[in-house]
């Protein structure tokens, strides 16, 4: 017994270990969101606000050089840092409704079609999931690019090519997600109210979908979360749009400010206190539902990461 | 990967079903028509334009005829990219062992020892991806930074090395590997191992008899979900390496970026994928063996 205990302890040890390798990272970004330039660049500079020092003067941000709060408002007020925010929101909300509703299609007609005919299907699926999302990505745009060339209703490289590159990868994720739950399932409450006379359709919206809703909501939330971090899709597809994640990637290669630090301490913060609060509302109206399934599509999305 | 062995199983437990009962609520087979017609125009059709210009040649700056040109595959025999092919895969390799040195036992303790916090436990892993893969690759930067603490104060000096691109692949892809293997560990019987040790076995024989035994297929398809991604992995080298130390993806976003040597980018991703293809089979030879002999 005593060996156990101690065996116990040990792997306790390695988790706090690893648990704060994840988070010194993410530690270090909010820290550092509180930075003020270098004390040689402090000295050189005479204005009063010392977020205005631009970033190729501002010296050594890698150590504490002391503590500042300007860099939230220095973020907010970047021209390029908001806009492509935005852009990559209004990119991540479109791309997660049609792949949502691409999967939920799928989903439905594949979990119950006959193994021979849906095997094709599965293929592909799983090509879009194994193939490297670079491969993925400088096919799209040559392809992109040739398609606009001979016919022209095809969108110029921008927010349109990125959106329909992304809701590739993203409609796949989303139709693994909802159909492990649509199988996990079974069918017997759909049989039972065709049983009583229901109809297809009603079939569906009162008893079907309702069960597949959590599954539906981890589809798209991933998805969103997917599309909007995403920066190897958008890097090659984008012609001069510029995506959040395409301006921290040239932020973090040309120099940065402790600005991108703010903004994304800032969309942490928002995030977090999202979740806590849906979870807080869905713990209150939990009472029918049993934990279990509650559980199941968290799992899932937590599988089709990446 | 793990839904290969998933659906194999959910065909068995279908025609079970089927014989059982006559009727079966099913949706009608064009549900799949929108998004197998989105993949096959923006898929498979991006796929096959990359096969016609990994086999076109290049005439001057950005203009190529199609034709059957493999020149651009020889190339690609060149030692340099053979080296970063090299390269790739063996920094994909360790990256993969180093994520199961860290992330089974951190699943263990998990599935084990947790019983009210699993739940926390878990969501812990997720939270990181909450903020932006870029920013986090970006921190751990600041981290490595030779001018920051770590090298300053305790001598390590890793960044544009080697070595901080590895730990970058550990840190990106752990939690892609615990969960899988949390999600095997879970299924576990503890009592086995109670039964293993009661008639004399040593703990480490039951864990390695039976745990490792049982969850070995969970490993495997977790290694394989962070493989893959790895080899083709293009952020951690490039914020990490500052360019040293290339992966064979920064090599292909080199070709359409600055080299705009288009034909050959795509040769190399062609390239990629072959290589890639061979490690898929193999695991899905694996699955199959699994899930005929297996546990």
């Amino acid at each position: 017994m005593a060996r156990r205990v101690k065996a116990k302890h040990g792997f306790t040890a390695w988790a706090v270990l690893v648990y704060a390798f994840l988070y010194l990272p993410i530690l270090v970004m909010v820290i550092f969101a509180f930075n003020k330039p270098s004390a040689p660049a402090l000295a050189s500079f005479h204005g009063s606000n010392v977020c205005a020092i631009p970033p190729a003067q501002i010296g050594n941000i890698t150590v504490w050089n002391g503590f500042t709060s300007c860099w939230f408002s220095a973020g907010l007020h970047d021209p390029t840092y908001l806009p492509a925010i935005v852009v990559s929101l209004q990119i991540a909300a479109l791309a997660s409704i049609i792949s949502t509703v691409l999967g939920l299609g799928a989903a439905l007609a594949l979990a119950r079609m006959r193994p021979r005919l849906r095997a094709p299907f599965d293929v592909l699926v799983y090509l879009t999931l194994v193939v490297p999302e670079i491969v993925i990505a400088v096919a799209l745009l040559i392809f992109f690019v040739q398609a606009r060339n001979y016919l022209h209703f095809f969108p110029d490289l921008g927010k349109g090519t990125i959106l329909l590159g992304q809701v590739v990868f993203n409609a796949s994720v989303a139709m693994l997600i909802i159909r492990a739950r649509f199988v996990g399932m079974g069918d017997s409450l759909e049989e039972a109210a065709y049983d009583l006379g229901s109809g297809p359709l009603a079939t569906f919206r009162q008893v079907t979908l309702p069960r597949l809703m959590p599954a539906i909501v981890a589809a798209f939330l991933l998805s969103f979360t997917f599309s909007f971090d995403d920066y190897i899709v958008p890097a090659f597809t984008n012609g001069t749009t510029n995506t959040w994640p395409i301006v921290l990637f040239s932020a973090v290669r040309f120099g940065l400010t402790p600005a991108v630090n703010a903004l994304a301490t800032i969309m942490l913060t928002v995030t977090v206190l999202a979740v806590t609060i849906t979870a807080v509302v869905l713990r209150r109206s939990r009472v029918q539902a049993t934990p279990a399934q509650e559980q199941a599509p968290g799992l899932d999305a937590a599988l089709g990461l990446r | 990967m793990a839904v290969v062995e998933e659906t194999a199983q959910e065909a068995v437990a279908a025609s079970a079903t089927r014989r059982k009962r006559s009727f079966r609520p099913r949706y009608p087979a064009w549900l799949t028509a929108p998004s197998f017609l989105y993949y096959a125009i923006f898929f498979l059709g991006p796929m096959a334009i990359l096969v016609a210009f990994s086999l076109a040649t290049q005439r001057g700056f950005g203009s190529l005829s199609y034709g059957f040109d493999i020149s651009q595959y020889r190339l690609i025999a060149n030692s340099l990219y053979v080296t970063i092919f090299v390269r790739t895969l063996v920094m994909a390799s360790i990256g993969s062992l180093l994520t199961i040195a860290v992330g089974y036992p951190l699943a263990y303790w998990m599935a084990r020892y947790l019983t009210t916090y699993k739940l926390l436990a878990l969501l812990l892993l997720i939270v990181p991806f909450w903020t932006s893969f870029l920013i986090r690759t970006y921190a751990l930067k600041i981290i490595l930074d030779p001018k920051g603490y770590l090298a300053r104060d305790l001598g390590i000096n890793i960044l544009f090395t080697k070595y901080a691109v590895g730990v970058g692949l550990v840190y990106n892809y752990l939690p892609l590997f615990i969960l899988p293997v949390f999600a095997s560990l879970e299924r576990m019987d503890w009592s086995l191992i109670e039964a293993a040790t009661d008639l004399g076995a040593r703990p480490f024989t039951a864990f390695r008899q039976i745990t490792l035994r049982l969850t070995l297929p969970g490993v495997v398809t977790g290694a394989l979900l962070v493989f893959i991604p790895m080899t083709g992995e293009y952020i951690i080298p490039d914020i990490l390496s500052g360019g040293n130390y290339e992966f064979v993806g920064n090599v292909i976003g080199d070709q359409f970026n600055q080299a705009q040597n288009q034909p050959f980018g795509s040769a190399l991703a062609i390239a990629l994928m072959a290589v890639l293809s061979v490690f898929v089979i193999v695991y899905i030879l694996f699955a199959r063996k699994e899930e005929r002999f297996g546990g």
